[in-house]
């Protein structure tokens, strides 16, 4: 779990914030794994009357987070996230962190034993932006919403939306709910087909629950 | 009691013990202690500082819990060493306890030397100080003499209880016996247990104290001795597990003392055995040997989860207190594993909990110390607990 990649205002970051709170149903119990500076978990708690907690990898964004009186603990997605018993929480959130944990799916795995319901967000790898960088300069993409090279990136573990449909399948999960946001941050037209929305998301939301 | 009265005229601490600088409560003899050792103690003193006013509901009282060898002057002049009290980094006015807002309450533990009952202070069965003829206390037996203090005030509910290292254990007590009575909880630098580590250095300690001829089994005060030898090793060898490995050579290294080469002798060459020298020859000046010996044991039997079959977030279940835990990086006498054994138990129950790892270099001591970062959790966490108990700004409680 690293800090997200997006510049904290940028419109980008708080649309996929937005896409992700409207996925919560008022009045539940809420862990945002990766927390940041708790934007997400004050929208809840304020907005919601959610009873909104969080995990925070860095100093700065733990003590910014109890500042604004909020219940965060500093941890790890890839190694605390076991000492939560079974469903503590309506919904586990990880937004943009995905791609910077050490074991993706072993993460996912604990989210929806937590959470009932799981949401993550994560940037898609196969938007056609990224796979042209690929294709025709051979490069790592570099894009304004992965503004990092590969040698700094802490994103480690890219995936497509396709891909990451794929992982849902594996964890034994279903998916309730999948929102792909364009370069602009706007939502993409619902029926469109997964290989547009493998091309052109930039960013997907996925609204997860157990299968059994 | 008259003929002691000579023998601690030498002897400042010894004083304090039943004619402290600071406001007592006496229970009188027939409303006794019941102490986990089964035995009922009576009379009971407790010698306590506070700062700030309690407003009119009493709502918003913190009790400040005090370390091994902390006392109840917080935030005020050390009565005995002259010295700035020994948190006033965190306690005072604008500071993140801040005493203009909040009624702040700290006293002397059971079984310390600053007033509070303890071996110091006069067994009125015999007209001697109690030696070892003081029950042993636990850490629950402080907080219950706490809880009798809180209740002397009327406070219904604390806002805040907050504490480092023993004082922490004392706040996670009171978390476990009293939550309903407790709205917010800072347990700093601390344990939910001592491990085994900490008990053998305590046993080293004690062993020194009780190893030094004039401790005469803890009947120094009668035959006008002190151990201050033996107190004084112990005291040295507890610094140091205070201290981190690299706070110490960055402080220290392998310098000279007032010398540019090696004596060949055993006096203090080098920069740090003249450090710990001091540190132990200030201590005996302020500290009683036998409260040392009662408080280390105290810290050695706590076990919260032992209480609650061996499951420590038995002893937090439908809490509704919230938590505030802190450690720090540097800190191997009560390691961030030990905090995270704390919040996995909180979690676990389900309480609100927030949870901090400072990063520093500093050691055990850093709760003591001037670090930015640890107050600015603590006053943002006090804030928004306060805002969430509807206490008023203090400007406006003005």
């Amino acid at each position: 779990m690293s800090e997200r990649q997006f510049p904290v205002g940028s419109d980008t970051a708080r649309v996929d914030l937005l896409v992700v709170a409207d996925m919560v149903a008022s009045n539940t119990r809420v862990l945002d794994i990766g927390c940041g500076d708790g934007t997400l978990l004050r929208l809840l708690a304020e907005d919601r009357g959610v009873d909104a907690r969080g995990i925070e990898l860095s100093q700065r964004g733990v003590n910014d987070c109890v500042a604004k009186g909020l219940s965060v603990i500093q941890g790890d997605a890839d190694t605390d996230l076991i000492d939560y018993p079974d469903d503590s929480f309506d919904y586990v959130i990880l937004s943009q962190t995905l791609q910077a944990t050490r074991n993706p799916k072993r993460v996912l795995e604990q989210m929806l034993r937590i959470g009932r319901r799981a949401i993550v967000s994560f940037p898609n790898f196969g938007h056609w932006r990224i796979r042209g960088q690929l294709i025709f300069r051979g490069r790592m993409p570099v894009t304004e919403n992965l503004p990092l090279a590969w040698y700094e990136t802490p994103n480690i573990h890219f995936c497509t939306i396709r891909d990451f449909v794929a992982l849902v399948d594996e964890v034994d999960a279903k998916i309730d709910r999948a929102v792909a946001l364009d370069s602009s941050g706007a939502p993409m037209r619902v029926s469109a087909p997964w290989w547009v929305w493998n091309m052109f998301g930039e960013q997907a939301v996925f609204l997860l629950e157990r299968q059994s | 009691m008259s003929e002691i009265e000579p023998l601690r005229a030498g002897h400042a601490a010894w004083q304090e013990a039943d004619a402290p600088h600071s406001p007592v409560l006496r229970l009188p003899a027939d409303q006794p202690l019941v102490m986990d050792s089964g035995v009922a103690l009576a009379p009971l003193t407790i010698a306590y500082q506070t700062y700030g006013t309690l407003n009119a509901d009493k709502s918003n009282a913190i009790l400040v819990c005090h370390a091994l060898t902390g006392d109840q002057h917080v935030a005020n002049v050390h009565p005995l060493t002259g010295k700035p009290g020994w948190w006033e980094t965190m306690v005072g006015p604008g500071k993140p306890v801040d005493t203009d807002r909040f009624f702040v309450i700290c006293s002397n533990v059971l079984g310390g030397c600053l007033g509070t009952t303890g071996p110091a202070s006069t067994n009125p069965a015999t007209g001697k100080p109690y030696g070892l003829d003081m029950p042993m206390v636990t850490i629950r037996d402080m907080v219950r003499g706490q809880k009798v203090l809180i209740d002397h005030f009327g406070i219904d509910q604390i806002f805040c209880v907050i504490g480092g290292s023993m004082g922490g254990m004392q706040v996670l007590q009171w978390a476990a016996s009293y939550p309903e009575r407790v709205f917010s909880a800072i347990p700093i630098a601390t344990a939910p247990r001592h491990s085994s580590q900490n008990i053998a250095f305590h046993e080293v300690g004690r062993q020194a104290v009780m190893a030094d001829p004039e401790w005469s089994g803890g009947r120094y005060f009668e035959l006008g001795r002190h151990p201050t030898k033996g107190l004084a090793v112990a005291r040295m060898a507890a610094h140091i597990t205070y201290l981190s490995d690299e706070a110490l050579h960055r402080k220290f290294g392998r310098k000279f003392q007032n010398k540019t080469a090696p004596t060949f002798t055993f006096d203090a060459d080098f920069q740090i055995e003249s450090y710990l020298r001091y540190q132990g020859s200030t201590f005996v000046e302020r500290f009683d040997a036998n409260s040392y010996l009662y408080l280390t044991r105290a810290m050695d039997y706590f076990d919260l989860a032992g209480d609650y079959d061996g499951i420590l977030a038995r002893a937090f279940q439908h809490t509704k207190t919230r938590f505030c835990v802190v450690s720090f990086t540097s800190d191997w006498l009560f390691p961030t594993s030990a905090s995270r054994a704390i919040v996995h138990a909180l979690n676990a129950g389900g309480a609100s909990v927030s949870f901090v790892e400072i990063e520093t270099d500093k050691g055990h001591d850093a709760f003591l110390l001037d670090l930015p970062e640890l107050f600015a959790t603590t006053s943002g966490f006090i804030e928004s607990a306060a805002r969430a108990r509807g206490l008023k700004e203090a400007r406006a409680a003005v």
